[in-house]
């Protein structure tokens, strides 16, 4: 069943196309990996898909909505059952972490009791791995990996079906980005969590992916599981997982 | 008595962030047990809800579901000790350390542009003539058409008084010492202080939030020197000159209402200036617009530097900017009333 199906998608900025005939499709419970050289577009190919940057060709349907076609509203609906994590976390910088989490939920539910926003909005920043001190600090108080534990409890804040993770583990010691892999994987477990995750960290990709797209040529050249990815022969793929990096993380 | 099912108390097998309210309306205060063996779905925040119930109180839960409480009951934390209660008075002291803070940074200034003289290279002149352009040359538009707008509305308040006692020629009097002495200068004032003060002190400010002041100082450059001197600079010299827009404009405003209102031509206006209105009363305005400049570069520039790190202070240090600024140049033309008046001036 698939989440997010992605097919002949066009993107560009002024006369310079970023995506050319581009398709993908995610599975439901999957943790994808979508990796590319600086400058491919793979942030692109996040925001557009999540509806911040409009397709110039394409059709996008993220859990079962059209986003390319859809009114205001479904798409809104949509986006709902998504939660998205910026690279720095993109929080809002006046207020305290747990009004950050608890946000979304005021949004969707105005008269929520604030014990019960105010509960479940620690519980996000705990399961983030973020002490209970924190939930009363702003963001410009905290470090930048609590930055992104804080992002991703924000993005889990309605418990979405689909999370979409911008180079989460990017500036994380590798103590936190490992303990963060965990967290996904539990996460995954724990909700029915599908993860399209932005990333370079080959280790996040060795320890969690259960599919790698690639981005090259304005395109998806290739998907499937890391040996898959390799056998291909394809020379950036190559470099890319056969490096000194990629040996380490993987295994010659 | 079976403890009740979740049906039974919300109507509904599912547990999910809108239902907690519900469900602890339902339960009410007292801590009896619930029976979870119908419920087929439920989110975290059901899962907190139900994990902060107390693990007495549940039975019949689904495998899937007990994992879930479990999961949340683990990563709960400890309930927090009560906040520490803050003081409901601003602080005087903080106050006082400001001030004498904003009076260093004054100070700061006038040593810098008093060492130009001898370090002519120090002089920014590309962001200085920038600065004049954006602060002064892109101002008069507005600046004159406010003055004339004055210049209108005082004839016109004047000679609904003067016309009474036939002193009608009196307009001019009125128009050119109010505008000369007074008004030019100081609604020139309060026009910069929101339009470049506020400017300064936002584009200061963002730099600071972006950490572009700390880079500034990573490489040895000093952040006054190079944001607010030239900032200040061409002020002090951009002011002055807009005054005399102004008073132009503020001149042949009350003059043309003076001439649709009560006749008088312009060249009667002009022979009256001529005989009776001294240079004197153009020079006072003058020599007030410098002082008023620094001023307000001074506050936009130093409120900038105060900015924190979130959005919620730009604004504060933006709005402060522009209130105080202006408030200080009314404290200063007062000042200034009083020094001419002693002056016999």
């Amino acid at each position: 069943m698939s989440v997010l199906s992605i097919d002949g998608l066009v993107t560009g900025f002024g006369d310079r196309t970023v995506h050319e005939n581009l398709s993908l499709e995610m599975r439901r419970g999957e943790i994808l990996g979508v990796v590319g050289g600086s400058g491919t577009g793979k942030s692109v190919l996040m925001r557009a898909v999540i509806g911040l940057v409009a397709p110039r060709a394409g059709r996008i349907d993220l859990l079962g909505t059209r986003m390319d076609a859809a009114s205001e509203a479904e798409r809104r609906a949509a986006l709902r059952r998504t939660g998205i994590m910026f690279q720095d976390g993109a929080l809002f910088s006046s207020l305290t972490l747990r009004q950050n989490v608890e946000a979304p939920m005021r949004e969707r539910l105005p008269h929520l009791d604030p014990r019960t926003s105010s509960g479940a909005a620690e519980l996000k920043l705990a399961l983030a791995g973020l002490p209970p001190e924190a939930a009363d600090l702003r963001p410009s108080e905290i470090s930048g990996g609590m930055r992104k534990r804080a992002g991703l409890a924000r993005a889990l804040a309605l418990d979405p079906e689909l999370v979409f993770l911008d180079e989460p583990t990017a500036g994380l010691d590798p103590i936190g980005a490992s303990a963060f892999d965990r967290l996904i994987l539990d996460l995954r477990a724990a909700l029915d969590l599908s993860v399209f995750f932005v990333t370079h960290d080959l280790d996040s990709l060795a320890a969690i992916c259960d599919r790698v797209a690639v981005l090259a040529d304005k395109r998806v050249v290739a998907v499937g599981t890391v040996p898959e990815l390799r056998a291909i022969g394809h020379p950036w793929i190559e470099r890319y997982f056969g490096g000194p990096r990629g040996r380490a993380a993987f295994g010659a | 008595m079976p403890p009740p099912r979740l049906r039974d108390l919300i109507g509904d097998d599912v547990l999910t962030l809108d239902r907690i309210d519900a469900l602890r309306d339902a339960l009410g205060p007292e801590a009896g047990p619930l029976d979870l063996s119908g419920l087929v779905r439920v989110d975290m925040a059901g899962a907190w809800f139900l994990a902060t119930l107390g693990p007495a109180r549940l039975t019949g839960a689904a495998p899937g579901v007990a994992a879930l409480i479990d999961l949340a009951a683990e990563a709960m934390p400890p309930p927090a000790p009560p906040a520490p209660r803050r003081p409901a008075l601003p602080d005087l002291r903080d106050a006082w350390r400001r001030a004498v803070a904003g009076l260093a940074f004054f100070g700061r200034v006038l040593v810098l542009a008093a060492t130009l003289p001898r370090h002519p290279q120090a002089l920014r002149l590309t962001s200085t003539v920038h600065h004049l352009r954006e602060t002064g040359l892109s101002a008069i538009p507005i600046v004159a058409l406010m003055a004339f707008l004055i210049g209108v509305v005082l004839a016109f308040q004047g000679a609904a008084q003067l016309r009474q006692f036939g002193a009608q020629v009196f307009v001019v009097d009125l128009i050119a010492i109010s505008v000369l002495r007074e008004l030019g200068v100081l609604l020139t004032a309060i026009i910069v202080a929101g339009r470049s003060g506020a400017a300064f002190t936002a584009a200061i400010g963002s730099m600071k939030m972006r950490e572009e002041v700390d880079a500034l100082r990573t490489l040895g450059l000093d952040p006054v020197a190079v944001l607010a001197l030239p900032r200040i600079l061409a002020l002090v010299l951009a002011l002055p000159l807009l005054t005399v827009a102004a008073d132009v404009a503020g001149l042949v405003g009350g003059a043309a209402m003076a001439w649709a209102e009560l006749g008088v031509t312009p060249g009667v206006f002009a022979a009256r200036m001529e005989a009776s209105i001294g240079v004197g009363h153009y020079l006072v305005g003058l020599v007030k617009a410098p002082a008023f400049a620094l001023i307000v570069g001074l506050t936009g520039c130093w409120f900038g530097l105060q900015v924190g790190s979130d959005a919620e202070s730009l604004g504060r240090m933006t709005s402060r900017a522009v209130v105080v600024a202006i408030f200080l140049v009314i404290v200063a033309d007062a000042a200034f009333s009083i020094l001419f008046a002693v002056l016999g001036v």
